[in-house]
Order: C-alpha cells, then sequence, then structure tokens
C-alpha cells in the first residue's frame, strides 16, 4: 500500500510542477498574440521611436520611451537609496554587530518586507512628498523622486538579506588574514569581504531593479500617472506598470487597439525583467564556480 | 633579551578554562614548536601572541603576554599596530581572491602605501623570500586562487613577510599540504629563522625535530614541558611528554 501512495504524491507533485508550467506559457501566449496583434496596427518603429505615449487621446502617438523613461527614473533613484543603506546595514550585521544584535534586527527588516506596497504608496504620497516639498520649492505633488525614494525604501530588506547572505558566504579565514596582517574592521569590510563577496551583492542588486521595475502600487499612487519623456525627478510620471493599470481599471474597451497596448507595454515590461533575472541567474553559477 | 614573553596566563571560554597558569619565553631568531593532542589550547595560546582571540565573544584572559617586555594587553596597544609587527599564517591558505601581486601588497595598501616603486620591489623581495618569485614573476597579474596549495601558503608567508613583522605565528602552516610542498615550507622557516622570530604548531613530531630549537609541550590547557627540541625528543623530564612524543598516546 504504501507504493500506491508513494506513487499519489508523485503524481500530485508533478502536477502542480505541469500547473505552473502551463500557466507561465499561457501569459506568454496572450501577451505574444495580443502584441503580435497590435504591431499589426501600430509600426515597431513608432514603438521604440516616438517620444509620446497617447494612445487614450484623439492624437494617438505609441511611443514607449515615455514609459520607459519613468520606469527607468524611479528605479534608479530606488537603486540609489536601497544600494547604500541596504549594503551598510548588511556590513554592519555581518562585520560589526553582535550576533544577539543580529538575530533582533534580520526579522525587524522582514517585517518591512510584509508591509503591502499600497501602505508604502500612502506613505509616499502624504508624507515624503509634502516633506520633501518643504526643502525643494516648486516641486510638483505627484512625483518621480518620493515614489523612487519609497521605492528604495522597500527594497533595502531585499539588498540586505541577500548581500548579507553573500557576505556571510565568503570563507572567515579571509577575515582573519586580513586582520592578522594589521587590518581595521573597515579596511577589512570594504577592502576584502565587500570585494570577496562582490558577485552577491552584484545579484542582490539586480533583483532590487527587477523588483523594482514591476513595482505598481506606489507609482501608481504617488508618481502621478503622465507619461513624459523626461529625466526631471521633480515632475509627474508614469511607469510601465502604472499604465498597464491605469488602462486595466480604466473603461476601455476589450479587445480595441488601446486595450491591445497595455499587452505590448506587458511585453516590453516582461523582456525587461527576464533579462536582469537571467543576467543575475548567470552571475550567481560564475560566484558557485568560483568559490567550491 | 627575551623576544616574546608570557606570564601565568590563563584563558577561558565562557567558564571553560583552557590555559592554566603557562609561562613561557621565547628569544629572538629562534624557532619554537608547540606540539600536544588536539583540543589542548596550542591554537588558542599562539593566537594570544596578536590577540587573534579578541573576536571571541565568551573569550576572556588572565595574566601578561609581552612582546620585547612591553604588555600587549595594555590599553594603550593599538591591535592594527601590534599586528604589524606579530605576523601570521594559517592553517589552510587563505589568499585574498584578487591577484598574486595585490595579494603580497596587501598589508602595505592598507598602511596607505602607494608609490608603484615600493610596491613592485616589496613584491619581488618578499616573493624571493618566500621561494615562490621564479615560480610566479611571469604572471603576478593572475588570480592568486589558480596557485596550487603550496604555493598558495607560500604567498600567504609572502604577504606576511611584506609587512616586514619581527615575529611570525605559524598555525599548522603545513598541515594541508603535500610532502614536498610541506619540505618546502620547512626548508623556508629554516631560512627565515635569521631575521625572524617564528613560532609554529605542528602535529607532526618529525617536522618538530628538523625546524625547531625549542619545544613545548601542551596537555589539557597546560603546559607541561619547555625545552631544547632535542632533549624533548630524546630525554624528557616529563613522562607525559614521553609518553605523547613516542606516540604512546595523543
Ligand atoms: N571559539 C571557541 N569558543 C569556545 N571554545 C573554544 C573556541 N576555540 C577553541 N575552544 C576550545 O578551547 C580548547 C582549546 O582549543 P584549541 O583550538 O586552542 O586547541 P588546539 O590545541 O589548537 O587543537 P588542534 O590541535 O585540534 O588544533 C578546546 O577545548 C576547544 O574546544
Ligand atoms: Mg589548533
Amino acid at each position: 500500500m504504501p507504493r500506491i501512495k508513494e506513487k499519489v504524491i508523485e503524481v500530485g507533485l508533478a502536477s502542480a510542477a505541469v500547473i505552473t508550467i502551463l500557466t507561465t506559457i499561457g501569459i506568454i501566449w496572450v501577451l505574444l498574440s495580443q502584441t503580435i496583434d497590435f504591431f499589426s496596427d501600430v509600426s515597431i518603429v513608432d514603438f521604440l521611436t516616438d517620444t509620446q505615449w497617447t494612445p487614450l487621446f484623439a492624437d494617438k502617438h505609441f511611443g514607449i520611451l515615455p514609459l520607459v523613461a519613468g520606469t527607468f527614473l524611479t528605479t534608479f533613484i530606488a537603486i540609489l537609496v536601497a544600494l547604500p543603506v541596504g549594503l551598510t546595514i548588511a556590513v554592519y550585521l555581518n562585520e560589526y554587530a553582535p550576533k544577539s544584535f543580529r538575530k533582533i534586527i534580520k526579522p525587524l527588516l522582514e517585517i518591512l518586507a510584509a508591509v503591502p506596497t499600497v501602505v508604502y504608496g500612502f506613505f509616499a504620497l502624504s508624507v515624503i512628498t509634502p516633506f520633501l516639498q518643504s526643502i525643494i520649492p516648486g516641486m510638483a505633488g505627484f512625483n518621480a523622486l518620493s515614489s523612487g525614494i519609497v521605492m528604495g525604501i522597500m527594497i533595502i530588506p531585499l539588498i540586505t538579506s541577500l548581500s548579507e547572505d553573500a557576505l556571510f558566504a565568503v570563507p572567515k579565514s579571509l577575515r582573519e588574514a586580513s586582520y592578522g596582517m594589521g587590518s581595521t574592521r573597515l579596511q577589512t569590510a570594504f577592502k576584502v569581504m565587500v570585494p570577496a563577496a562582490s558577485s552577491g551583492i552584484i545579484v542582490s542588486v539586480i533583483l532590487g531593479i527587477s523588483r523594482a521595475v514591476g513595482e505598481t502600487m506606489i507609482v501608481a499612487i504617488a508618481a502621478g500617472q503622465q507619461p513624459r519623456l523626461t529625466m526631471n525627478p521633480l515632475v509627474p510620471i508614469e511607469t510601465i506598470t502604472t499604465y498597464i493599470v491605469q488602462v486595466s481599471t480604466g473603461d476601455v474597451a476589450h479587445g480595441s487597439l488601446e486595450y491591445k497596448t497595455i499587452f505590448a507595454a506587458g511585453m516590453a515590461l516582461f523582456v525587461f525583467t527576464f533579462i536582469l533575472n537571467n543576467i543575475s541567474y548567470w552571475i550567481k553559477k560564475k560566484f558557485q564556480e568560483k568559490y567550491e | 633579551m627575551n623576544k616574546l614573553d608570557a606570564n601565568n596566563v590563563n584563558v577561558f571560554y565562557g567558564s571553560n578554562k583552557v590555559i592554566k597558569d603557562v609561562s613561557i619565553s621565547i628569544k629572538q631568531n629562534t624557532v619554537t614548536a608547540f606540539i600536544g593532542p588536539s583540543g589542548c589550547g596550542k591554537s588558542t595560546f599562539l593566537r594570544l601572541f596578536n590577540r587573534m582571540n579578541d573576536y571571541i565573544d565568551t573569550f576572556k584572559m588572565e595574566g601578561k603576554i609581552e612582546i620585547d617586555g612591553s604588555n600587549i594587553y595594555d590599553k594603550q596597544i593599538r591591535v592594527e599596530e601590534l599586528r604589524k609587527q606579530i605576523g601570521m599564517v594559517f592553517q589552510k591558505p587563505n589568499p585574498f581572491p584578487k591577484s598574486i601581486y595585490e595579494n603580497v601588497i596587501y598589508g602595505l595598501r592598507i598602511q596607505g602605501i602607494k608609490d608603484k616603486k615600493i610596491l613592485d620591489e616589496s613584491v619581488e623581495q618578499s616573493l624571493k623570500q618566500a621561494a615562490l618569485w621564479d615560480e610566479v614573476k611571469d604572471k603576478l597579474k593572475d588570480s592568486a586562487l589558480a596557485l596550487s596549495g603550496g604555493q598558495q601558503q607560500r604567498l600567504c608567508i609572502a604577504r606576511t613577510l611584506a609587512v616586514q613583522p619581527t615575529v611570525i605565528l605559524m598555525d599548522e602552516p603545513a598541515s594541508a599540504l603535500d610532502p614536498i610542498s610541506t619540505a618546502k615550507i620547512e626548508d623556508l622557516i629554516y631560512q627565515l629563522k635569521s631575521k625572524y622570530t617564528i613560532v609554529i604548531v605542528t602535529h607532526n613530531m618529525q617536522q618538530a625535530g628538523r625546524i625547531s630549537d625549542k619545544t613545548a609541550f601542551f596537555y589539557m590547557g597546560e603546559l607541561v614541558e619547555y625545552d631544547e627540541t632535542k632533549t624533548i625528543f630524546t630525554n624528557p623530564k616529563q613522562e607525559r611528554t614521553l609518553n605523547y612524543v613516542t606516540g604512546r598516546f595523543g
């Protein structure tokens, strides 16, 4: 009888795996077919080079660049915040903090990661933006800066946790060697440990970028939903994800050209994160080879 | 004059006393071997001399450790300065994942030395002293991790020498190496004696016999006997020493 039980479990597990794969294939299929449909109406050259994105207006333009710019800008700001802070915390936890402190701070960071993004969004809109406006006169109520900063705060636990793992994986003997030659803690941390963990840290940044690129709620709430080809962080912008939300929750007719734009935008997003994930996978594999 | 002195030293890990009232004096330009069964406290005692135990949360020490007559556990002592004077070579080769060149000059870099001429000279001189120069002189920019285990260990010795210490502590430096690499390291230690004071932990009796002037036998945290190496191996005063060096226990 145990053999039958084994069989049932095996089949159950296998079908779970198959469902996952089928779902992925389904998503790609829908994205792909709708995108191809979209490009029979809109030239791919316009899509990639036009500097305006106005599918919902009378004068329609289908240039993805303003959305890419918005995504890039908020992501860039987010990483600018998350990398230094996250890495500093990781180094502190791994090189300075007593073990007991580490035990307290790690779960706290996990909590930060568990805050719903809609809460972060309102935090950006109702706390960070007014605060920044009091320092930077002329800053718009919706802007890339405060969304980017809050997105950075959201990503800090991810960067911290992965960087800390990478630092932890560096052989302890390297730290001893460094101390043994008269290095201070700071020199040991930044001249030996961080370089030795660099590939893991890079992976954490790429996954952070991936997360920021796909982030929707914060930017939808606080960045303004106005596609604009700009690198100015003080004015309203729109990201790819926000646009998709805007159209899917609006009253655009299914099957219309306007409706299909969200699949083209989604495809762009998909390609983006797919590449990022592959880069991080590739780095991770190289990294493992080095230490085994 | 004595280079190193330990006076009535006790060491605790938490409540566990692992070094019991040990006193020892080590003369300049000698090689001293620490021998004894596993867990008897050789590494712990060795690491007192460059304060490497300081990072262990539960570590506590009583007594006095002196180098050139000054107490290294004194509050005014800067640990970083101390470690430039007292180098250490570890059991497993632990080169940094950097080039051979960068490994050798690491100690100089952290001292802020940037002059390329000084660095180049130090690399050549240190690698020659460590008997590694001829094998690596054409690939200084290659990763140190590509070297063999024996070469890596000699690189670690070169890296230590580059800082120009006066004392070198070695914790089983050849135990992870093949016999040929071990012989090379032993030769090297023998040659370094003229310029440095060397303290080496080893499990290998023949090795202790070949390279050391004096030998200290530790047992369960106590220094049982400390004498000329020849005496320890041929005519020890303590029965426990005799039993250990003849292989009857340990
Ligand atoms: N970090 C530590 N925390 C607590 N106890 C320790 C620690 N390091 C060593 N000990 C204990 O101290 C005692 C001496 O250990 P030590 O490593 O100095 O021995 P050893 O003579 O070098 O042994 P081996 O020949 O195996 O290297 C052992 O009982 C060991 O369990
Ligand atoms: Mg030991």
